[in-house]
Formats: C-alpha cells, structure tokens, sequence
C-alpha cells in the first residue's frame, strides 16, 4: 500500500544508491588492480611541488561571511516564493483564486521582495559589499642630505668640464 | 518497503548525529551534520512533506553549512590554540542539555494522538497546497516574514561592520 508519492520519488532514492554504488564500484576496482607502493613523498600533501608551508586552515576574510549571511536571506526568500510562483503559473489555481487574489498577491510579493531589496541597497549602498580597496597614500620623504650639497656637487663637476 | 526506509533513514540521522558529536574535528562534525539533515529530508518525504525535505537539503545542508564552516574558518580552531574546557563549563553544558532533552520528551509526550494519520492523507505537503495556504490564510505572517528578513539582514549588517574595518 505504497502512496503513489513515494514511488515517485523512489526514483530519485534509485538515483542516489546509484550514484553511492558507482563511487564504490569505480574505487574498489581502482582499489584493486593499483599497486599499492606508498611513501613519503606520495602521502605528503601536493602543492605545486612545494613542500607545504604553513596550515591549510587560515582566517577567511569577515566579507566573505557577510555575503554568505546575504545570499542564505536571498535563498530563503526565494524559497518563500517558489510556491507563489507554482501557483501563479497554473492557469487553473489562478481561476478558482478569482482576479482579486492575482492582485493582492502580486501586490504582497512586491512588497516582500521590496523590504529585502531596501536591506540589499542599505548594504550596498553603505558599502560594506564592496572589497578593501588597497589605498595607496603619497609618502612625503625628509631627505637627510641637504639640497645645497648636490648644488655644490653639481658646480665641481661643471668646473672640471 | 516505507518501514525499511524509514529504519534505513533513521539509523543514518541517529548514527550521522552521534558522528557530529563524537568527530574531534570540527569540519567533519559539519559534513556529518549534512549526512544528518539529508536523513532527516527523506524523513519529510516519507511524511509526504515534499516541499519542506528540499527546502531541508538546499536551505539547511546548503546554505547554513556553508555558514557553519564559515564560522568555524573564522574562529581558527587549532588544536594547539584551543584551551581546555573549564569542568564548571562542562558541567553547566551537561546540565543545560539535559533540561532542554527534559523539555522536548515533555513536549513530545502530549503528541501521541495520532496526528500522522492527518498528515498522510491529501495534498497537505505538496508546494502548490503551501502556496494556497501562504497566500490566503497566511499572508499576514508571510509579510512580516520580510521585515524580519530585513532585520537580520541589517543586524548581520552591523555585526560584520565592526570586522570589516581592520581587515
């Protein structure tokens, strides 16, 4: 007494056993037929032919993060939309809905849409989206041989030609 | 078949749960998590919430590991940089985990009216019934979501402000 919504996805379970299998299959049989010599410089980590320096697990950028934190707001805001959509596209939900539900529902939808853009732009707009840029300042340098010596330096030499 | 499944999908959310707890490293920790929350997806289907199991994998295994990687990247947990708990911490760890598990069989224990049944039959799970319901019983609630989307935005805003300058 299998609902038919689970044979359904059945398919999608076929799928995914199947993928877990042909890892396993491909693996085993690498695992197999290679021959299994391992040493130092085999097991040590590649980089470029380097030795590795320093550790692989550094301080990642906050920025980074920060978008990150954006795009999972935008992604569940989108998720919140899908079922509006699926049901805007079919022509016969929409008709048993009538016109005023076209509109009040278009109109909550902007509206939602609106508020998340609104926090988008104050982002953007603030810049907190935009990279550090590098800001080079013109260093002014104090030079410790006075100018009057390359004066002098220049008046010798002017001489002797 | 539905009940192999579900012994099937519940050792691996039980088994990828206890991995997540007992994994040294906290990156392994999270994809055990990920191995969790796929469990927990066909759970859904099984339950014929077919909306919320993907919504489960894209939002959840997708998006918020990534976050909890990010955070995990960001505090630098080496195992030399890394103190030792305080016994007091653990202690008030292990007290406050057992009063939430308190908390949640107390809940649990007033839902054993057969409420399965109900979710079972019709078309209660699928995305077009959701939409139905968001968009007629539910828009209020809906709206208000997009304000506190709108907050959380300008709070994950300001928090990151106070990084972003000596970066």
């Amino acid at each position: 007494m299998t609902p038919e919504y689970l044979s359904r996805f059945g398919g999608i379970l076929i799928f995914i056993l199947g993928g877990i299998a042909f890892v396993l299959l491909v693996v085993g049989i690498a695992r197999m037929i290679r021959p299994n010599r391992p040493d130092e410089n085999k097991l040590s980590p590649y980089e470029c032919g380097e030795d590795p320096v320093g550790n692989v697990w550094t301080n990642f950028n906050v920025r980074f993060y920060l978008v990150a934190l954006l795009f999972l707001l935008f992604e569940v805001e989108l998720v919140l939309l899908f079922p509006w959509a699926v049901l805007f596209s079919d022509a016969e939900s929409l008709a048993t809905f009538g016109t005023s539900w076209i509109w009040i529902s278009i109109t909550e939808i902007t509206l939602f849409l609106g508020m998340l853009i609104a926090g988008l732009a104050y982002a953007w707009r603030k810049g907190y989206l935009a990279w550090v840029k590098p800001d080079p300042k013109p260093e002014t340098i104090e030079p410790v041989v006075p100018g009057a010596l390359y004066e002098e330096i220049n008046r010798q030499y002017e001489r002797k030609k | 078949m539905e009940q192999i499944i579900f012994i099937i999908l519940s050792v691996l959310a039980v088994v990828g749960a206890l991995a997540v707890i007992f994994s040294s490293n906290a990156v392994y920790s999270v994809l055990f998590l990920v191995l969790t929350f796929f469990a927990i997806a066909g759970h859904f289907i099984l339950l014929n919430a077919q909306f919320l199991a993907i919504v489960n994998i894209i939002v959840y295994a997708g998006a918020i590991m990534v976050l909890f990687l990010f955070v995990i990247m960001l505090l630098n947990l080496n195992k030399d940089s890394e103190a030792p708990t305080p016994a007091l911490a653990r202690i008030a760890g292990a007290i406050a985990a057992g009063l939430l598990m308190v908390t949640i069989v107390g809940a649990f224990k007033g839902l054993s009216q057969g409420s399965d049944v109900a979710l079972r039959g019709g078309e209660i799970g699928t995305v077009s019934r959701l939409g139905q319901v968001l968009f007629s019983d539910f828009l209020l609630p809906f709206e208000i979501s997009s304000v506190l989307f709108l907050s959380a935005m300008i709070g994950a805003v300001m928090l990151g402000k106070k990084n972003l300058k000596d970066s």
